[in-house]
């Protein structure tokens, strides 16, 4: 493969990263989506569209989120200095936020009246009913019947946001069939109703949109490590499900050839069995939601359904940049089971005092692999990505304790 | 060549008729395959003047609740893409006339290999594809081959289509322009006739191929007086509800084809007398 001069220059016009990405939607909402586009591009080309989302940041958001050098953990493992980007410091515990507040600015833009979402683990719905409570705009949250089961808090704090929690009962009732509802929704109010979409997944538009208001996260880090530690760092790690606060850590050193990245998907019960959700180490590239990307399919092209103890890792796609930067080989894809995320959940708590969301509890246990195996002079930036309060129902069950 | 094409064939024999035409849309393997052998072997005689089949997929985004329970039955019953060819050789064998068109989502077909399923498509005696998750802009991979094998290509126009849009979609266009009469998933709304009437003329000022409507046409009278203005009315979520129906009161599945036979008979009888 030739040697290209930037990663960090997709996608083309058409919305391609290589392969991946493109604008694979129903005709309905064909001028919908290339209105988003230009929208999009006039706020980025706009300073005071900028500078509205970075005071948003600021004082809403609580950016910057702090570089925190995990000196326990480090010791424990022995090996590489390890920090955290604590992004589950920000106001409604993940990276979230960040993607919301920009796109709520672009639909406000457009004029649009209502949101719509879609939710796995409930995170991304919260920080969606959060930026409509602030903007007041009425917004509409499409959440998998079985994710409503296991995530009742972030439902009930939807609801108290204002927002209303739409059960999906279609499909594998979870946030793949979230997606489709969400967009079904879409195509039949595309008048008044912007949709702000969860990660770097979807048509055009939204991989390179997402991926551009998570940024903040790796610039952030970028700058933070080089007033720390004088330098870049040697490793970034992040977990993937569509792939978001890896994207926003990664994107800002994309070119900077030091800087070695391991994306970690949710291998669920393991890659060998059929529950998993590792759709780029398991999956081949298809078409779902709007994009070419690797999923998780059988031989005739049906989706499967994926398995992850956490549920906003419990995806059969990925963002189409990943798979990308997959096929280039720029950034190594990994996994981590349930087992070692929820080893790595408990360790992290009792070592940091820090109780980490089951989706970075997988990136620590990966982190937890590899830390050893490096000099104690390099230095590992994993971004914690999101808060485990959320998740202690879930981790207590499955500990065999009742509450 | 393109004389010689099923669909045109038949919309040029619609015309010298004097009348519209009844587009039926079945989902392939619904609720089995062998019922839904005997459905297709029935439509011609019950009236159906093209056919519609639909590939199963996982994830139909732009169907209903109708549609979406008919693709899940299907898949239960272990469909595929290349049994739904097989159901498409098989009604071929028995008819030579009728205009089958193959709808559905990309992404089963990309998994077989867009050259390949065309060919499939081709050699199984299909004569068009409608592909609903590819725009004009993502759609060359798959009309390339589609082209080469002599097939169709049916674009979809909707009420957002705005002259910018048609011109991105009617040039290129072949066998029929299906336009969706509803801004919204299939077999939910229903447009109002002086609107479907008004998007017909305007897309007849811009293309001489036929245009079929669909989305939200459920009666014989609404596909009497759909067919009245454009050139064939489609009528789907209406047929596999009659599916969804029989099996929810525990019919034999042969009274599940009967039901859908029974209703295209009545959707045909209003669309021949040519008014409501």
């Amino acid at each position: 493969m030739n040697k290209i001069n930037t990663y960090r220059g997709g996608p083309d016009e058409h919305g391609h990263f290589g392969l991946h990405g493109g604008r694979y939607v129903a005709e309905t909402l064909m001028p919908l989506i290339l209105g988003v586009e230009r929208a999009y591009n006039d706020c980025k080309a706009d300073p005071a569209f900028k500078a509205e989302f970075e005071r948003q940041l600021t004082h809403y958001v609580g950016r910057p989120s702090p570089l925190y050098f995990a000196e326990r953990l480090t010791a424990h493992f022995g090996g590489a200095k390890i920090y955290f980007k604590r992004d589950e410091l920000n106001h409604t515990g993940s990276h979230k936020i960040n993607n919301c507040l920009g796109q709520i600015m672009v639909a406000r833009r457009m004029g649009k009246t209502r949101i719509i979402a879609e939710t796995g683990a409930g995170q991304h719905g919260v920080a969606t009913a959060t930026v409509c409570a602030l903007f007041n705009l009425p917004c509409v949250v499409y959440m998998g019947a079985k994710d409503i089961e296991r995530q009742a808090p972030n439902v009930f704090r939807m609801k108290l946001l204002g927002a209303e929690v739409r059960p999906v009962t279609s499909g594998s009732q979870s946030l793949k069939d979230a997606l489709n509802e969400a967009l079904r929704d879409w195509v039949a109010n595309v008048n008044d109703t912007f949709y702000i979409i969860g990660t770097v997944a979807g048509p055009h538009p939204y991989p390179a949109m997402v991926r551009d208001f998570q940024s903040v996260i790796g610039r952030e880090a970028r700058a933070q490590i080089q007033a720390q530690e004088g330098r870049l760092p040697d490793q970034l790690v992040a977990c993937v499900g569509g792939g978001s606060n890896a994207m926003g850590l990664f994107h800002p050193f994309l070119d900077d050839a030091g800087v070695a990245m391991d994306a970690v998907e949710a291998a669920g019960l393991g890659l060998d069995t059929d529950k998993h959700a590792a759709s780029i180490t398991g999956g081949r590239p298809g078409i779902l939601h709007g994009n070419r990307t690797y999923l998780l399919q059988d031989d005739d092209g049906q989706i499967l359904e994926a398995h992850s103890i956490s549920a906003g890792l419990d995806y059969p796609g990925v963002g189409p940049e990943h798979s990308w930067l997959h096929d280039m080989k720029r950034v190594k894809y990994v996994s981590a089971t349930d087992a070692e995320a929820l080893d790595a959940f408990q360790l992290c708590s009792k070592l940091e005092g820090i109780i980490p969301a089951l989706e970075p509890a997988h990136a620590l246990a990966h982190v937890a692999k590899i830390a050893g195996t490096m000099a104690r002079d390099k230095i590992i930036v994993m971004n914690m990505c999101g808060r485990g309060d959320k998740d202690v129902f879930t981790v207590a069950e499955k500990l065999g304790v009742k509450l | 060549m393109s004389g010689e094409r099923r669909i045109a064939r038949r919309f040029a024999a619609l015309k010298s008729q004097g009348r519209g035409g009844l587009v039926t849309f079945v989902t392939a393997g619904d609720p089995d395959y062998e019922t839904s052998e005997k459905i297709l072997a029935g439509l011609p005689e019950a009236g159906a003047d093209l056919i519609e089949i639909g590939m199963p997929f996982s994830d139909p985004m732009a169907d209903g609740p109708a549609i979406q329970a008919a693709n899940l039955r299907a898949l239960a019953s272990g469909i595929t893409l290349t049994r739904t060819l097989d159901l498409v050789r098989g009604f071929r064998k028995k008819d030579a006339e009728t205009p089958v068109i193959l709808m559905g989502y990309y992404n089963p077909i990309y998994s077989m290999g867009a050259e390949k399923f065309s060919q499939a498509a081709r050699e199984a005696g299909a004569d068009g594809v409608i592909i609903v998750d590819l725009p004009p802009e993502e759609e060359a991979e798959l009309k390339a081959p589609i082209d080469k094998a002599g097939l169709d290509f049916v674009r979809l126009t909707t009420p957002t289509s705005d002259d910018h849009r048609l011109d991105r979609i009617l040039p290129g266009a072949s066998g029929f322009i299906y336009y969706v009469s509803v801004a919204g998933i299939t077999g939910t709304k229903s447009a109002a006739q002086t609107s479907i009437s008004d998007a017909v003329a305007r897309l007849r000022r811009k293309t001489k191929l036929p245009v079929a409507v669909g989305f939200g046409i459920r009666t014989p009278e609404q596909a009497a007086e759909t067919s009245r203005t454009a050139d064939a009315a489609v009528v789907g979520s209406a047929l596999v509800g009659e599916i969804a129906a029989a099996e929810a009161a525990g019919k034999p599945r042969a009274e599940a084809a009967a039901a859908v036979l029974g209703l295209t008979r009545r959707l045909s009888t209003a669309v021949r007398a040519g008014k409501p």
